[in-house]
């Protein structure tokens, strides 16, 4: 397969690794923003492979992991509703909120559709006009532009029965949250491809020269992944700290023009609750005020209620990066993806759920 | 920026539902959690705790295999099959499994009130011919009607009963370290054939089920002597799922190596596209053989007489590796455990 094949061949990997071995002269810590890296790097054991030196941390790069669970709560009460149809990405349905997940509501007869494209979700409002169809939409700058698209589309229509539950979050934001952090060990980044395909990555030059740090636009295969490293390891040995763009076949350094003129026109930025770590100055978007119209908050007068705690998961450490999954006395044991104490263990792209895969060194109850 | 509170909205957890999921019901680890739970504990025997795809029945001197099947498939009809040849198929490979032949089949059918009989007339013509190809009579069956809108069209369960003609005893238990894995074929065809149907993708040739009958590559294996330890046919919850299910049986580990498993070029790309591990999809016309590794040779010449395993390959070998676990030699070398699915990736896929 075109494009995927050739980052997976085991040679050119091989190549990357040695040429990594021969540059690493001390310890480096590197975070990998993206669920989807993360993921990646424990399938192909691409962390086995590298030299001791290089620690690898996992960033908080899954929506769905760092979603405050108040959100969560709210989308399970729109579920609830006899009126209301409501659609979301698979991911999405078995996180916990404050007592429920999506999924037992659907099971309890909430009418809860997994949807592949918010667009969907405006079919099913166009179709179905005695119902209220609501999109969950969650995620980073890479879904930000098919949501906006969606609620473009339907204002154009003026359709009566579409909203949007909006939990968008912004990277850039949080990885100056991760570096001013006391705690924080993270000495370089590889940043997300894919929400770099969108915005480009002009947002990281200020980051990266201001706290000193190289930051690599870095893909998902096995060969982006271990040359998006390289390229970092090269920066730190020899003292750079600037922005480099390994997954150059997607992404440029303006982005995506057209998409971010669409995100613009319906979403403004706001502060945003992120599920582990608190609030984020200036780190999520809303829907503008010309879109008000079409928030599921406002349209169903929801107050989120602060959410119920006390659990020993430990998903904050592990999505700052603090704490790696196996760190955590829960892991395998009390909390499985069968019963997740917290929302990494339950996303595909979750930290904790892609150790607990792909990992040989869990406990098996 | 200010010392932030952590971990503050972690919630309580869900520790179990108390109403069955979608989940349940697809052939990963929920479903294999409300059998230990449910029904295993309630129906408790040897045969029933030998937990192979077949039961083993002793009868006069004969030892009978019998098996049942549900199927809920959605679509009705698919490139490659529909839920009739499906209905026959699988529950004569879950027979094969056992190393049995197939003897007889029973065939209940559950139907919707308003369901086409035309429709209906299709499925039954197809399986006919299934059960032509497979060599076996339907001798039974039994029809119930429930009120529209309580049925989702049609439902269909079929029991299957074969005659054992062999000494051997095929299942988990009968896995040695040592073994080598036989794997019969290409794997992902009937999952994302479904997936197709449903979300209305196509591609550049139609994806056909690998829906077939297995029974003759399975008794031609143990007519040519090859001392067969375990059989499992790849259904829902794919490869992955059937060799965590051996492992944790038969207490042993399996190791399997990334490149040696078969996927088509086209349903490779349905799986990229559609974010599936094909270690995962749901297959029905795919088997593993665990056989001892002298005889491995000799047991991929057999298979491969026959069109339905013509692409069978060796992929793995069982450990002495005391945590049950599946791991995998990836393809640039590392290794990672294959684990058991969680939920399911697709729901009613048979």
């Amino acid at each position: 397969m075109k494009y995927v094949d050739e980052y997976r061949d085991a040679e050119a990997s091989q190549r990357l690794l040695g040429a990594i071995r021969a540059t690493v002269t001390r310890p480096w810590t590197i975070m990998e923003i993206c669920g989807g890296q993360t993921h990646a790097i424990v399938k192909f054991g691409l962390d086995e492979l590298l030299p001791d030196t290089i620690t690898l941390v996992h960033g908080p790069g899954c929506p769905v992991c760092v979603t405050a669970a108040e959100t969560v709560d709210e989308a399970i009460e729109l579920a609830g509703r006899p009126d209301v149809t409501f659609c979301s990405f698979g991911d999405m349905l078995r996180v916990p909120g404050s007592r429920l997940d999506l999924l037992s509501v659907k099971a309890a007869g909430g009418d809860v559709r997994i949807v592949y494209s918010p667009m969907d979700a405006v079919t099913l409002a166009r179709r179905h006009p005695e119902r209220q169809v609501v999109f969950f939409a969650v995620g980073f700058e890479t879904t930000a532009p098919a949501n906006a698209m969606a609620a473009y589309q339907a204002k154009r229509e003026e359709l009566r029965n579409f909203s949007l539950l909006v939990s968008h979050v912004l990277v850039p934001p949080a990885i100056e949250a991760i570096l001013s952090s006391p705690a924080n060990q993270v000495q370089g980044f590889l940043a997300a491809g894919h929400v770099c395909t969108v915005m480009g990555y002009t947002e990281y030059e200020p980051i990266a020269q201001s706290y000193g740090v190289p930051i690599v636009v870095t893909g998902f295969e096995p060969v982006d992944i271990l040359q998006g490293l390289y390229m970092c390891v090269r920066q730190l040995e020899t003292g750079r700290a600037e922005v480099e763009n390994q997954y150059s076949r997607v992404v440029s350094r303006e982005g995506n023009l057209p998409a971010q003129r669409i995100m613009r026109e319906v979403f403004e930025i706001v502060d945003r609750n992120w599920r582990g770590i608190g609030v984020i100055p200036r780190s999520g978007f809303a829907l503008r005020a010309e879109y008000r119209d079409f928030d599921a908050e406002r349209r169903f007068a929801l107050s989120p209620a602060p959410a119920l705690t006390a659990s020993p998961c430990i998903a904050g450490q592990v999505l700052q990066g603090v704490k790696r999954p196996h760190d955590c006395p829960a892991f395998g044991t009390a909390c499985t993806p069968e019963r997740p104490l917290g929302a990494p263990m339950v996303s595909s792209e979750g930290a904790c759920a892609a150790y607990y895969r792909h990992r040989r060194s869990r406990p098996r109850a | 920026m200010s010392e932030r509170d952590f971990n503050q909205t972690c919630p309580l957890p869900i520790g179990s539902y108390p109403t069955v999921l979608l989940a349940h019901g697809g052939g990963g680890r929920l479903m294999q959690q409300l059998i230990d739970q449910v029904f295993a504990p309630a129906f408790s025997n040897p045969a029933l705790d030998a937990r192979h795809d077949a039961a083993l029945v002793a009868a006069g001197g004969a030892r009978l295999a019998l098996t049942t099947d549900s199927y809920v498939v959605k679509p009705l009809f698919f490139p490659g099959g529909d839920i009739g040849s499906l209905a026959i198929n699988g529950t004569v490979n879950d027979l094969a499994m056992a190393g049995a032949r197939p003897l007889a089949l029973s065939a209940g059918f559950i139907l919707e009130e308003g369901f086409a009989i035309d429709t209906l007339t299709r499925v039954v013509a197809s399986m006919r011919a299934a059960a032509a190809e497979a060599g076996v009579h339907i001798v039974t069956g039994d029809t119930k009607v429930v009120d529209r809108g309580k049925g989702d069209g049609l439902f269909i369960n079929t029991a299957g009963i074969g005659i054992i003609e062999h000494e051997l005893t095929i299942g988990p238990a009968g896995v040695r370290p040592g073994d080598t894995v036989v794997l019969s074929g290409d794997l992902g065809r009937h999952g994302i054939a479904i997936m197709a149907t449903r979300e209305g993708l196509a591609f550049e040739s139609t994806i056909e089920s690998d829906c077939a009958p297995l029974v003759s590559p399975v008794l031609d294996l143990i007519a040519a002597g090859v001392a067969v330890h375990c059989l499992r046919d790849l259904t829902r919850g794919g490869l992955a799922s059937a060799l965590n299910e051996i492992a944790t049986a038969g207490g042993c580990g399996i190791s399997i190596d990334e490149r040696a498993i078969p996927v088509r070029e086209d349903v490779r790309g349905a799986c990229e596209l559609l974010g599936f591990d094909p270690l995962y999809v749901a297959n029905e016309g795919r088997f593993v053989a665990f056989v001892p590794a002298d005889q491995a040779a000799r047991a991929l010449d057999v298979l491969r007489r026959h069109d339905v395993s013509s692409g069978a390959v060796v992929m793995g070998t069982v450990t002495q590796d005391p945590s049950k676990l599946v791991t995998m030699k990836t393809r640039i070398g590392a290794s990672r455990v294959v684990d058991m699915l969680s939920g399911e990736q697709l729901p009613r896929i048979c």
